[in-house]
């Protein structure tokens, strides 16, 4: 029942998959993991349109995989909701906003340059996105710790600290926890085995 | 060969050699556009980072419309993007499709199980980072009073109360600390 409403071209949902990709991808500074913790509180918190873990498991892929993270994102949130017309949508939303800007930009380089105004605009709005990234951080973290499995709260201290104290790369934190992932699995694959003998 | 054709190769490159996201693409550029092709000086190539960096969106994809703008116009901005995120895109639509087939499985599920605290931790780096430059002047962790931008401290806090009391939208709350920020910038002299 689910999987053919999915199935079904929903013009409406494409809009505002366009419209929301266009907003968040207008509106956000910064790498790739900004726009996608705005993504997720846009996606998830406003829209519903995804469960939390989908939401996280998304960013994994996007980040494991080349290209930007953002279009990334983009690409498996719209294949979700629409299929292959909606992850053309969703790209189509997240690139039109720095492409238009970008070309302008260009364009009418030395007085961007000298403007005060939008320097000063687009420093101050850090403060903002600093507190959207906070704002979605702490949601996360508590749903982590609600998990009460060791083993994912020893992760996220660990990641924590390779990634901001000793700059390890996301890269290898994600490779090296999949390969914590991997290894959980054939533990309990034996542990099964075991037991069964 | 065509300048067309140079620029849509080396982004074609980048967007597929480009792990780790924005900052990873940098120096892929600069390779290309500046040491292969000698399509601009070092010079530009710096003033194109600080500007794709100051604008919204990806790193790579405003590179790649800037780059392609200056040296060939609209063509040239629509080809560099378009090779930009081609083979990203054809990567992520067939890891999207194995990931909605497999995800129920129970060892799929542990493996992504690990991975979702990591993304979580990169996250709020990223947002350490970015509220790090907000906040001091030098862009350093270091709290003498000199070096906090009080303006930016004050509205990161009543941002982050808005959200998490009121629970506002994440676009209404960037722009509005952009609008509010600018305002006191020049409605009161002597901040800067």
């Amino acid at each position: 029942m689910e999987k053919e409403n999915k199935k079904q071209l929903d013009a409406k949902l494409l809009g505002q998959l366009f419209a929301t990709m266009f907003s968040l991808s207008a509106c956000t500074f910064g790498g790739g993991f900004v726009i996608v913790s705005l993504m997720k509180k846009k996606v998830v918190e406003e829209r519903h349109w995804l469960e939390e873990d989908e939401m996280l498991d998304i960013t994994a892929i996007a980040q494991s995989s080349p290209g930007p993270i953002p279009v990334n994102a983009s690409v498996i949130l719209g294949y979700r909701l629409q299929g292959i017309l909606g992850s053309l949508v969703a790209v189509g939303g997240t690139i039109l906003p720095p492409m238009i800007l970008l070309s302008l930009i260009a364009l009418f380089y030395d007085w961007f340059r000298q403007n005060s105004i939008v320097n000063t605009a687009l420093t101050v709005m850090r403060a903002g996105v600093a507190a959207v990234i906070c704002d979605v951080v702490i949601n996360l973290a508590k749903n982590v710790l609600g998990t009460k499995k060791p083993l994912y709260i020893i992760l996220m201290i660990v990641t924590f600290i390779l990634g901001y104290f000793l700059d390890v790369s996301a890269m290898y934190i994600i490779l090296g926890c999949l390969a914590t992932g991997i290894l959980c699995v054939v533990l309990e694959q034996l542990k099964k085995r075991r037991i069964s003998q | 060969m065509n300048t067309l054709i140079k620029l849509f190769i080396s982004f074609l490159q980048v967007g597929l050699f480009s792990v780790g996201g924005g900052y990873a693409a940098i120096p892929l550029i600069q390779n290309q556009i500046v040491n292969v092709w000698h399509l601009m000086t070092m010079e530009e190539f710096a003033d194109l980072i600080t500007i794709a960096e100051m604008t919204p969106g990806p790193i790579s994809i405003n590179s790649a419309t800037f780059v392609g703008m200056r040296l060939m116009g609209i063509p040239g901005a629509l080809l560099c993007t378009f090779g930009c995120i081609l083979m990203p895109f054809i990567i992520c639509l067939t890891l999207a499709f194995f990931y909605y087939k497999y995800r129920n499985f129970s060892g799929v599920q542990t493996v992504l199980g690990c991975l979702r605290p990591a993304v979580v931790s990169l996250i709020s780096c990223a947002g350490l980072s970015i509220l790090t430059l907000a906040v001091f002047r030098d862009d350093t962790v270091n709290f003498a009073l000199s070096n906090l931008k009080w303006v930016e401290i004050g509205l990161f806090a009543v941002c982050l109360f808005l959200l998490r009391k009121f629970k506002v939208g994440a676009i209404k709350i960037i722009l509005g600390s952009g609008v509010v920020g600018t305002l006191i910038y020049f409605l009161v002299p002597g901040l800067v």
